[in-house]
Protein backbone atom coordinates (compact mmCIF):
# COMPACT_ATOMS: atom_id res chain seq x y z
CA UNK A 1 0.00 0.00 0.00
CA UNK A 2 0.85 3.26 -0.71
CA UNK A 3 1.76 5.68 2.17
CA UNK A 4 -1.25 8.22 0.88
CA UNK A 5 -3.35 5.00 1.47
CA UNK A 6 -1.66 3.84 4.95
CA UNK A 7 -2.39 7.43 6.51
CA UNK A 8 -6.19 7.35 4.95
CA UNK A 9 -7.19 3.73 6.43
CA UNK A 10 -5.61 5.26 10.08
CA UNK A 11 -7.03 7.78 9.95
CA UNK A 12 -10.59 5.96 8.34
CA UNK A 13 -10.13 3.89 11.69
CA UNK A 14 -9.83 6.25 14.11
CA UNK A 15 -12.92 8.25 12.64
CA UNK A 16 -15.04 4.80 12.69
CA UNK A 17 -13.56 4.31 16.42
CA UNK A 18 -14.85 7.82 17.39
CA UNK A 19 -18.53 6.72 17.01
CA UNK A 20 -19.84 9.90 15.54
CA UNK A 21 -19.95 8.50 11.94
CA UNK A 22 -22.02 5.91 13.60
CA UNK A 23 -24.65 7.93 14.71
CA UNK A 24 -24.38 9.56 11.26
CA UNK A 25 -25.18 6.53 9.94
CA UNK A 26 -27.80 5.46 12.06
CA UNK A 27 -29.39 8.94 11.32
CA UNK A 28 -29.85 7.83 8.03
CA UNK A 29 -30.86 4.51 7.65
CA UNK A 30 -34.02 5.84 10.04
CA UNK A 31 -34.33 8.68 8.13
CA UNK A 32 -34.34 6.60 4.65
CA UNK A 33 -36.13 3.41 6.42
CA UNK A 34 -38.79 5.61 8.18
CA UNK A 35 -39.33 8.18 4.75
CA UNK A 36 -39.60 4.76 3.13
CA UNK A 37 -42.51 3.31 5.41
CA UNK A 38 -44.41 6.41 5.67
CA UNK A 39 -44.77 7.82 2.90
CA UNK A 40 -43.86 4.80 0.28
CA UNK A 41 -41.87 4.18 -1.61
CA UNK A 42 -42.54 6.39 -4.58
CA UNK A 43 -40.56 9.34 -5.81
CA UNK A 44 -41.78 11.51 -2.97
CA UNK A 45 -39.80 9.35 -1.04
CA UNK A 46 -36.98 10.75 -2.54
CA UNK A 47 -37.59 14.43 -2.63
CA UNK A 48 -37.90 14.53 1.19
CA UNK A 49 -34.91 12.53 1.23
CA UNK A 50 -32.78 14.86 -1.02
CA UNK A 51 -34.38 17.86 0.88
CA UNK A 52 -33.26 16.24 4.20
CA UNK A 53 -29.73 15.20 2.54
CA UNK A 54 -29.36 18.76 1.31
CA UNK A 55 -29.60 20.10 4.51
CA UNK A 56 -27.98 17.63 6.91
CA UNK A 57 -24.83 16.56 5.12
CA UNK A 58 -23.06 19.49 4.11
CA UNK A 59 -23.60 20.96 7.88
CA UNK A 60 -22.42 17.36 9.30
CA UNK A 61 -19.34 16.91 6.95
CA UNK A 62 -17.88 20.06 7.56
CA UNK A 63 -18.42 20.46 10.95
CA UNK A 64 -17.14 16.69 11.79
CA UNK A 65 -14.56 17.20 9.47
CA UNK A 66 -13.03 20.41 10.48
CA UNK A 67 -13.31 19.14 14.46
CA UNK A 68 -11.57 16.08 13.31
CA UNK A 69 -8.70 17.90 11.65
CA UNK A 70 -8.15 19.68 14.76
CA UNK A 71 -8.11 17.19 16.98
CA UNK A 72 -5.74 15.65 14.50
CA UNK A 73 -3.64 18.44 14.41
CA UNK A 74 -0.73 17.00 16.79
CA UNK A 75 -0.71 13.60 15.33
CA UNK A 76 -0.05 15.14 11.94
CA UNK A 77 2.61 16.54 13.25
CA UNK A 78 4.10 13.54 14.10
CA UNK A 79 3.54 12.47 11.11
CA UNK A 80 5.66 15.33 9.76
CA UNK A 81 8.30 13.85 11.31
CA UNK A 82 8.53 10.77 9.82
CA UNK A 83 10.21 10.29 6.06
CA UNK A 84 7.11 10.97 3.96
CA UNK A 85 6.15 13.78 1.88
CA UNK A 86 3.92 17.01 3.02
CA UNK A 87 1.92 16.14 0.47
CA UNK A 88 1.08 12.45 1.23
CA UNK A 89 -0.24 13.28 4.73
CA UNK A 90 -2.04 16.03 3.05
CA UNK A 91 -3.83 13.69 0.81
CA UNK A 92 -4.37 10.93 3.34
CA UNK A 93 -5.71 13.11 5.26
CA UNK A 94 -8.36 14.09 3.28
CA UNK A 95 -9.03 11.00 1.86
CA UNK A 96 -9.17 9.34 4.86
CA UNK A 97 -11.84 12.26 6.05
CA UNK A 98 -13.79 11.90 2.90
CA UNK A 99 -14.10 8.14 2.06
CA UNK A 100 -15.25 7.67 5.85
CA UNK A 101 -17.78 10.08 5.47
CA UNK A 102 -19.40 8.73 2.08
CA UNK A 103 -18.66 5.47 3.23
CA UNK A 104 -21.28 6.80 5.80
CA UNK A 105 -23.72 8.31 3.71
CA UNK A 106 -24.61 5.52 1.30
CA UNK A 107 -24.23 2.62 3.67
CA UNK A 108 -27.14 5.25 5.70
CA UNK A 109 -28.84 5.99 2.84
CA UNK A 110 -27.69 3.65 -0.19
CA UNK A 111 -28.09 0.64 1.91
CA UNK A 112 -31.89 0.94 2.37
CA UNK A 113 -32.83 2.52 -0.95
CA UNK A 114 -30.55 -0.85 -2.65
CA UNK A 115 -31.98 -3.48 -0.73
CA UNK A 116 -35.77 -2.33 -1.44
CA UNK A 117 -34.51 -2.75 -5.73
CA UNK A 118 -35.15 1.07 -5.88
CA UNK A 119 -31.92 1.31 -7.45
CA UNK A 120 -33.46 -1.19 -9.85
CA UNK A 121 -36.80 -0.14 -10.60
CA UNK A 122 -36.47 1.52 -13.87
CA UNK A 123 -38.65 4.70 -12.94
CA UNK A 124 -36.75 5.72 -9.69
CA UNK A 125 -33.49 4.22 -10.74
CA UNK A 126 -32.41 7.32 -12.13
CA UNK A 127 -32.96 9.36 -9.00
CA UNK A 128 -31.95 7.02 -6.68
CA UNK A 129 -28.59 6.69 -9.01
CA UNK A 130 -28.09 10.92 -8.66
CA UNK A 131 -29.42 11.09 -5.37
CA UNK A 132 -26.68 8.60 -4.07
CA UNK A 133 -24.10 10.69 -6.53
CA UNK A 134 -25.35 13.86 -5.20
CA UNK A 135 -24.67 13.10 -1.46
CA UNK A 136 -21.31 11.58 -2.51
CA UNK A 137 -20.19 14.78 -5.00
CA UNK A 138 -21.31 17.47 -1.59
CA UNK A 139 -19.03 15.21 1.06
CA UNK A 140 -16.57 15.40 -1.25
CA UNK A 141 -16.78 19.41 -1.10
CA UNK A 142 -17.53 19.53 2.16
CA UNK A 143 -14.89 17.63 3.38
CA UNK A 144 -12.49 19.56 1.29
CA UNK A 145 -13.97 22.90 2.54
CA UNK A 146 -13.76 21.63 5.86
CA UNK A 147 -9.78 20.87 5.18
CA UNK A 148 -8.92 24.50 3.86
CA UNK A 149 -10.89 25.84 7.22
CA UNK A 150 -8.70 23.33 9.52
CA UNK A 151 -5.07 23.92 7.50
CA UNK A 152 -5.99 28.04 6.53
CA UNK A 153 -7.60 29.08 10.17
CA UNK A 154 -5.43 27.84 13.46
CA UNK A 155 -7.85 28.72 16.18
CA UNK A 156 -10.05 25.86 16.32
CA UNK A 157 -13.05 28.10 17.64
CA UNK A 158 -12.90 30.37 14.92
CA UNK A 159 -11.87 27.52 12.57
CA UNK A 160 -15.95 26.28 14.25
CA UNK A 161 -17.15 29.09 13.42
CA UNK A 162 -16.04 29.85 9.56
CA UNK A 163 -17.21 26.28 9.20
CA UNK A 164 -20.71 26.68 10.39
CA UNK A 165 -20.72 30.16 8.47
CA UNK A 166 -19.97 28.88 5.12
CA UNK A 167 -22.46 26.31 5.43
CA UNK A 168 -25.33 28.50 6.59
CA UNK A 169 -23.92 30.97 3.43
CA UNK A 170 -23.93 28.18 1.11
CA UNK A 171 -27.00 26.06 2.03
CA UNK A 172 -29.57 28.64 3.71
CA UNK A 173 -28.31 32.85 2.50
CA UNK A 174 -27.43 31.79 -0.62
CA UNK A 175 -30.71 30.53 -1.97
CA UNK A 176 -32.32 34.25 -0.08
CA UNK A 177 -29.97 35.91 -1.95
CA UNK A 178 -30.69 34.50 -5.40
CA UNK A 179 -34.92 34.44 -4.27
CA UNK A 180 -34.48 38.69 -3.98
CA UNK A 181 -32.40 38.64 -7.22
CA UNK A 182 -34.98 36.93 -8.84
CA UNK A 183 -37.72 38.72 -7.04
CA UNK A 184 -35.65 42.53 -7.71
CA UNK A 185 -35.20 41.17 -11.56
CA UNK A 186 -38.53 39.33 -12.19
CA UNK A 187 -39.59 41.19 -15.30
CA UNK A 188 -36.56 40.51 -17.40
CA UNK A 189 -34.98 37.52 -18.65
CA UNK A 190 -33.62 35.96 -15.56
CA UNK A 191 -33.73 32.72 -16.11
CA UNK A 192 -29.72 32.56 -17.42
CA UNK A 193 -28.87 34.79 -14.45
CA UNK A 194 -30.14 32.51 -12.00
CA UNK A 195 -28.74 29.23 -13.92
CA UNK A 196 -25.09 30.73 -13.39
CA UNK A 197 -26.10 31.45 -9.73
CA UNK A 198 -26.77 27.98 -8.93
CA UNK A 199 -24.34 26.44 -10.74
CA UNK A 200 -22.08 28.58 -8.40
CA UNK A 201 -22.84 26.78 -5.06
CA UNK A 202 -22.43 23.33 -5.02
CA UNK A 203 -25.44 22.49 -3.07
CA UNK A 204 -28.07 24.13 -5.45
CA UNK A 205 -25.88 22.22 -8.00
CA UNK A 206 -26.84 19.21 -6.29
CA UNK A 207 -30.34 19.63 -5.07
CA UNK A 208 -31.40 20.78 -9.37
CA UNK A 209 -29.57 17.88 -9.96
CA UNK A 210 -32.00 15.51 -8.20
CA UNK A 211 -35.00 17.50 -8.82
CA UNK A 212 -34.67 16.99 -12.46
CA UNK A 213 -34.42 13.21 -12.07
CA UNK A 214 -38.22 13.64 -10.62
CA UNK A 215 -41.61 14.78 -11.41
CA UNK A 216 -41.58 16.87 -8.84
CA UNK A 217 -39.47 18.53 -12.09
CA UNK A 218 -42.50 19.89 -13.51
CA UNK A 219 -43.57 22.63 -10.59
CA UNK A 220 -40.35 24.38 -11.15
CA UNK A 221 -42.41 25.97 -14.45
CA UNK A 222 -40.49 27.86 -16.92
CA UNK A 223 -37.10 27.69 -15.17
CA UNK A 224 -37.65 23.82 -14.89
CA UNK A 225 -38.05 23.31 -18.14
CA UNK A 226 -34.76 25.22 -19.12
CA UNK A 227 -33.16 23.82 -16.46
CA UNK A 228 -34.36 20.60 -17.94
CA UNK A 229 -32.60 21.56 -21.46
CA UNK A 230 -29.52 22.40 -19.82
CA UNK A 231 -29.43 19.68 -17.44
CA UNK A 232 -29.77 16.93 -19.26
CA UNK A 233 -27.63 15.59 -21.67
CA UNK A 234 -24.51 18.02 -21.48
CA UNK A 235 -26.41 19.55 -18.65
CA UNK A 236 -25.40 16.80 -16.08
CA UNK A 237 -21.70 16.88 -17.40
CA UNK A 238 -21.74 20.81 -16.50
CA UNK A 239 -22.91 19.98 -13.18
CA UNK A 240 -20.56 17.19 -12.53
CA UNK A 241 -17.58 19.49 -14.03
CA UNK A 242 -19.07 22.04 -11.79
CA UNK A 243 -19.06 20.17 -8.83
CA UNK A 244 -15.23 18.83 -9.37
CA UNK A 245 -14.26 22.43 -9.43
CA UNK A 246 -15.72 22.85 -5.59
CA UNK A 247 -13.40 19.64 -4.60
CA UNK A 248 -9.94 20.42 -6.46
CA UNK A 249 -10.07 24.77 -5.79
CA UNK A 250 -10.63 24.46 -2.00
CA UNK A 251 -8.36 21.22 -2.08
CA UNK A 252 -5.44 23.00 -4.20
CA UNK A 253 -5.73 26.04 -1.86
CA UNK A 254 -5.51 24.04 1.23
CA UNK A 255 -2.99 21.74 -0.51
CA UNK A 256 -0.80 24.94 -0.43
CA UNK A 257 -1.03 26.36 2.97
CA UNK A 258 -0.95 22.85 3.84
CA UNK A 259 2.56 22.37 2.47
CA UNK A 260 4.34 26.15 3.86
CA UNK A 261 2.55 25.41 7.02
CA UNK A 262 4.73 26.10 10.79
CA UNK A 263 3.49 22.71 13.02
CA UNK B 1 26.34 16.11 10.62
CA UNK B 2 24.35 18.67 10.78
CA UNK B 3 24.63 22.33 9.79
CA UNK B 4 22.51 25.14 9.67
CA UNK B 5 23.26 27.94 7.63
CA UNK B 6 22.07 31.66 7.97
CA UNK B 7 18.40 30.39 9.24
CA UNK B 8 15.93 33.13 9.79
CA UNK B 9 12.11 32.85 10.97
CA UNK B 10 9.91 34.94 12.19
CA UNK B 11 6.25 34.00 12.69
CA UNK B 12 4.08 37.31 11.87
CA UNK B 13 6.25 40.11 12.74
CA UNK B 14 8.05 38.66 15.77
CA UNK B 15 11.13 37.23 14.73
CA UNK B 16 11.80 34.07 16.22
CA UNK B 17 15.15 32.95 14.69
CA UNK B 18 17.39 35.66 13.67
CA UNK B 19 20.49 34.13 11.05
CA UNK B 20 21.24 31.11 13.17
CA UNK B 21 24.66 29.13 11.79
CA UNK B 22 25.43 25.88 14.12
CA UNK B 23 26.33 22.55 13.47
CA UNK B 24 25.91 19.25 15.56
CA UNK B 25 28.58 16.72 15.02
CA UNK B 26 28.54 12.81 15.27
CA UNK B 27 29.55 10.89 17.95
CA UNK B 28 28.23 14.26 20.44
CA UNK B 29 25.75 15.28 22.78
CA UNK B 30 24.62 18.69 21.94
CA UNK B 31 22.76 20.57 24.41
CA UNK B 32 19.97 23.30 22.74
CA UNK B 33 19.41 26.07 25.83
CA UNK B 34 18.67 29.13 26.67
CA UNK B 35 15.90 31.04 28.14
CA UNK B 36 11.87 30.31 27.40
CA UNK B 37 11.00 31.68 24.13
CA UNK B 38 14.71 32.24 22.66
CA UNK B 39 13.99 30.03 19.79
CA UNK B 40 14.98 26.13 20.86
CA UNK B 41 11.86 24.21 19.95
CA UNK B 42 11.75 26.57 16.29
CA UNK B 43 15.22 25.29 15.67
CA UNK B 44 14.17 21.86 16.43
CA UNK B 45 11.30 21.86 14.32
CA UNK B 46 13.28 23.45 11.23
CA UNK B 47 15.96 20.88 11.07
CA UNK B 48 12.32 18.32 11.33
CA UNK B 49 11.05 20.28 8.14
CA UNK B 50 7.87 20.83 10.88
CA UNK B 51 9.09 24.80 10.61
CA UNK B 52 9.37 26.49 7.08
CA UNK B 53 12.58 28.87 7.74
CA UNK B 54 12.43 32.02 5.58
CA UNK B 55 16.08 32.25 5.20
CA UNK B 56 18.82 29.73 5.19
CA UNK B 57 19.11 25.94 5.08
CA UNK B 58 19.71 22.61 6.54
CA UNK B 59 22.30 20.09 5.33
CA UNK B 60 23.10 16.85 6.83
CA UNK B 61 25.94 15.53 5.90
CA UNK B 62 26.53 18.29 3.26
CA UNK B 63 23.20 18.04 1.53
CA UNK B 64 20.44 20.10 1.73
CA UNK B 65 17.36 18.38 3.37
CA UNK B 66 14.99 17.90 0.63
CA UNK B 67 11.14 18.44 0.50
CA UNK B 68 10.19 15.18 0.46
CA UNK B 69 11.49 14.48 3.44
CA UNK B 70 13.27 11.18 2.99
CA UNK B 71 16.14 12.42 5.20
CA UNK B 72 13.86 12.21 8.05
CA UNK B 73 14.56 8.51 7.69
CA UNK B 74 17.78 8.93 9.80
CA UNK B 75 16.23 11.06 12.84
CA UNK B 76 14.41 9.75 15.57
CA UNK B 77 12.46 12.61 17.63
CA UNK B 78 10.88 12.95 20.52
CA UNK B 79 8.91 15.97 21.29
CA UNK B 80 8.28 18.23 24.55
CA UNK B 81 4.51 16.37 24.67
CA UNK B 82 2.95 13.91 22.21
CA UNK B 83 -0.45 13.72 21.73
CA UNK B 84 -1.65 10.48 20.18
CA UNK B 85 -5.69 9.94 18.71
CA UNK B 86 -7.37 8.43 21.97
CA UNK B 87 -8.36 4.91 20.56
CA UNK B 88 -4.55 4.62 19.35
CA UNK B 89 -2.51 2.02 21.59
CA UNK B 90 1.44 1.93 21.56
CA UNK B 91 1.51 -1.56 19.90
CA UNK B 92 -0.93 0.36 16.70
CA UNK B 93 1.43 3.36 17.01
CA UNK B 94 4.84 0.86 16.77
CA UNK B 95 3.26 -0.96 13.52
CA UNK B 96 1.93 2.18 11.79
CA UNK B 97 5.15 3.89 12.01
CA UNK B 98 7.41 0.72 11.11
CA UNK B 99 4.81 0.65 8.04
CA UNK B 100 5.31 4.50 6.83
CA UNK B 101 9.57 3.98 7.27
CA UNK B 102 9.01 0.93 4.58
CA UNK B 103 8.72 -1.78 7.01
CA UNK B 104 10.54 -3.97 8.78
CA UNK B 105 13.43 -5.36 6.61
CA UNK B 106 16.88 -3.80 7.25
CA UNK B 107 17.35 -3.98 11.14
CA UNK B 108 15.39 -5.14 13.82
CA UNK B 109 13.83 -2.41 15.83
CA UNK B 110 15.72 -1.10 19.07
CA UNK B 111 13.14 -1.69 21.69
CA UNK B 112 14.98 -1.93 24.62
CA UNK B 113 13.82 1.45 26.04
CA UNK B 114 10.18 0.00 25.77
CA UNK B 115 11.65 -3.12 28.37
CA UNK B 116 13.61 -0.45 30.21
CA UNK B 117 10.96 1.90 30.81
CA UNK B 118 8.95 -0.53 31.71
CA UNK B 119 5.70 -0.02 29.52
CA UNK B 120 5.66 -2.88 26.56
CA UNK B 121 2.39 -4.01 28.93
CA UNK B 122 0.71 -0.79 28.24
CA UNK B 123 1.13 -0.92 24.67
CA UNK B 124 -1.79 -2.58 24.24
CA UNK B 125 -4.13 0.01 25.97
CA UNK B 126 -5.80 2.97 24.23
CA UNK B 127 -3.54 5.89 24.66
CA UNK B 128 -6.53 7.95 26.69
CA UNK B 129 -6.26 5.08 29.12
CA UNK B 130 -2.78 6.29 30.10
CA UNK B 131 -1.05 8.06 32.26
CA UNK B 132 0.86 11.18 30.99
CA UNK B 133 3.95 9.65 32.20
CA UNK B 134 3.83 6.17 30.48
CA UNK B 135 2.58 8.59 27.20
CA UNK B 136 6.24 10.18 27.53
CA UNK B 137 7.53 6.62 28.02
CA UNK B 138 6.20 5.47 24.87
CA UNK B 139 6.77 8.79 23.23
CA UNK B 140 10.68 8.53 24.21
CA UNK B 141 11.40 4.62 23.18
CA UNK B 142 9.72 5.54 20.05
CA UNK B 143 12.41 7.83 18.96
CA UNK B 144 14.84 5.33 19.26
CA UNK B 145 12.80 2.66 17.54
CA UNK B 146 14.48 2.69 14.03
CA UNK B 147 18.21 2.82 15.54
CA UNK B 148 18.50 6.49 13.80
CA UNK B 149 21.40 8.48 13.38
CA UNK B 150 20.42 11.74 14.50
CA UNK B 151 18.51 11.63 18.09
CA UNK B 152 16.66 15.05 18.70
CA UNK B 153 14.90 14.89 21.54
CA UNK B 154 13.04 17.85 23.02
CA UNK B 155 12.74 18.09 27.07
CA UNK B 156 13.34 14.41 26.66
CA UNK B 157 12.83 13.91 30.67
CA UNK B 158 10.18 16.43 31.48
CA UNK B 159 7.14 14.24 33.20
CA UNK B 160 9.70 11.22 34.05
CA UNK B 161 10.41 9.85 37.34
CA UNK B 162 13.62 10.22 38.56
CA UNK B 163 15.02 6.27 37.50
CA UNK B 164 12.78 6.60 33.81
CA UNK B 165 15.02 9.51 33.21
CA UNK B 166 18.07 8.29 34.44
CA UNK B 167 17.94 4.97 32.30
CA UNK B 168 16.92 7.22 29.29
CA UNK B 169 20.27 9.61 30.09
CA UNK B 170 21.75 6.34 30.05
CA UNK B 171 20.33 5.25 26.51
CA UNK B 172 21.28 8.86 25.62
CA UNK B 173 24.84 8.32 26.18
CA UNK B 174 25.19 4.86 24.83
CA UNK B 175 23.72 6.05 21.74
CA UNK B 176 26.74 8.59 21.54
CA UNK B 177 28.99 5.59 21.84
CA UNK B 178 27.30 4.31 18.60
CA UNK B 179 27.83 7.49 16.71
CA UNK B 180 25.02 8.90 16.83
CA UNK B 181 24.36 13.04 16.32
CA UNK B 182 21.92 14.29 19.98
CA UNK B 183 20.26 16.88 19.76
CA UNK B 184 18.74 17.70 23.64
CA UNK B 185 16.86 20.75 24.77
CA UNK B 186 15.92 20.86 28.27
CA UNK B 187 15.22 23.44 31.37
CA UNK B 188 17.21 21.22 33.97
CA UNK B 189 20.28 22.39 33.10
CA UNK B 190 22.03 20.07 36.06
CA UNK B 191 21.09 17.48 33.75
CA UNK B 192 22.03 18.37 30.54
CA UNK B 193 25.52 18.92 32.41
CA UNK B 194 25.59 15.33 33.24
CA UNK B 195 25.12 14.23 29.30
CA UNK B 196 26.27 17.01 27.21
CA UNK B 197 29.43 17.47 25.23
CA UNK B 198 28.94 20.69 23.71
CA UNK B 199 26.76 23.99 23.89
CA UNK B 200 24.61 26.03 22.08
CA UNK B 201 23.20 28.92 23.86
CA UNK B 202 20.69 30.73 22.32
CA UNK B 203 19.55 34.09 23.65
CA UNK B 204 16.84 36.29 22.02
CA UNK B 205 17.01 33.96 18.18
CA UNK B 206 21.00 34.64 18.54
CA UNK B 207 23.71 31.76 18.89
CA UNK B 208 24.91 33.72 22.28
CA UNK B 209 27.56 30.22 22.39
CA UNK B 210 28.51 27.40 20.53
CA UNK B 211 31.11 25.08 21.87
CA UNK B 212 32.17 22.09 24.21
CA UNK B 213 30.67 22.44 27.80
CA UNK B 214 34.24 22.86 28.98
CA UNK B 215 35.05 25.93 26.47
CA UNK B 216 31.96 27.55 27.67
CA UNK B 217 33.10 27.26 31.48
CA UNK B 218 36.68 28.29 30.89
CA UNK B 219 34.63 31.68 29.22
CA UNK B 220 32.34 32.62 31.22
CA UNK B 221 34.58 31.70 34.40
CA UNK B 222 31.21 29.44 35.76
CA UNK B 223 31.86 25.93 37.39
CA UNK B 224 28.36 24.84 36.35
CA UNK B 225 26.31 25.13 33.47
CA UNK B 226 23.55 26.93 34.87
CA UNK B 227 25.83 29.67 36.25
CA UNK B 228 27.53 30.01 32.93
CA UNK B 229 24.42 30.36 31.09
CA UNK B 230 23.13 32.43 33.50
CA UNK B 231 26.14 34.48 33.20
CA UNK B 232 25.77 34.97 29.49
CA UNK B 233 21.95 35.86 30.04
CA UNK B 234 23.65 38.88 32.53
CA UNK B 235 26.23 40.22 30.15
CA UNK B 236 23.61 39.72 27.18
CA UNK B 237 21.06 41.94 29.07
CA UNK B 238 23.94 44.45 30.16
CA UNK B 239 24.69 45.13 26.61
Amino acid sequence: MSTVGRIAVRQAGDIVRSRWVLAYVAFFVVATEGLLRFAGGDTRTLVSLANVMLFVTPLVTIVFGAVYLYNAREFTGLLLTQPISRSSVFAGLYLGLSATLIGAWLAGVGLPLVLRGMLMTPDTGRAVFVLLAAGVALTAVFSALATLIAVRVDDRLKGLGVAIAAWLGLALVYDGVVLIVVATFGDGPIEPVTLALMALNPVDLARVSILLQLDAAALLGYTGALFHRVFSGSGALLAAGALTIWIAAPLALASRAFRNKDF
Amino acid sequence: MIELAGVTKSYGALPVLRTIDASFRQSRVCAIVGPNAAGKTTLIKVILGLVRPDGGEVRIDGAPTDAAGTYRARIGYMPQTARYPDSLTGAELVAFLTELRGGIGHAPLDEELLDLLGVRSSLDKPFSTLSGGTRQKINAATAFLFRPDILILDEPTAGLDPLSSSLLKDKILAERERGRTVLVTSHVMSELETIADDVVCLLDGRVRFAGSLGALKQETRETTLERAIAHLMIREAAA
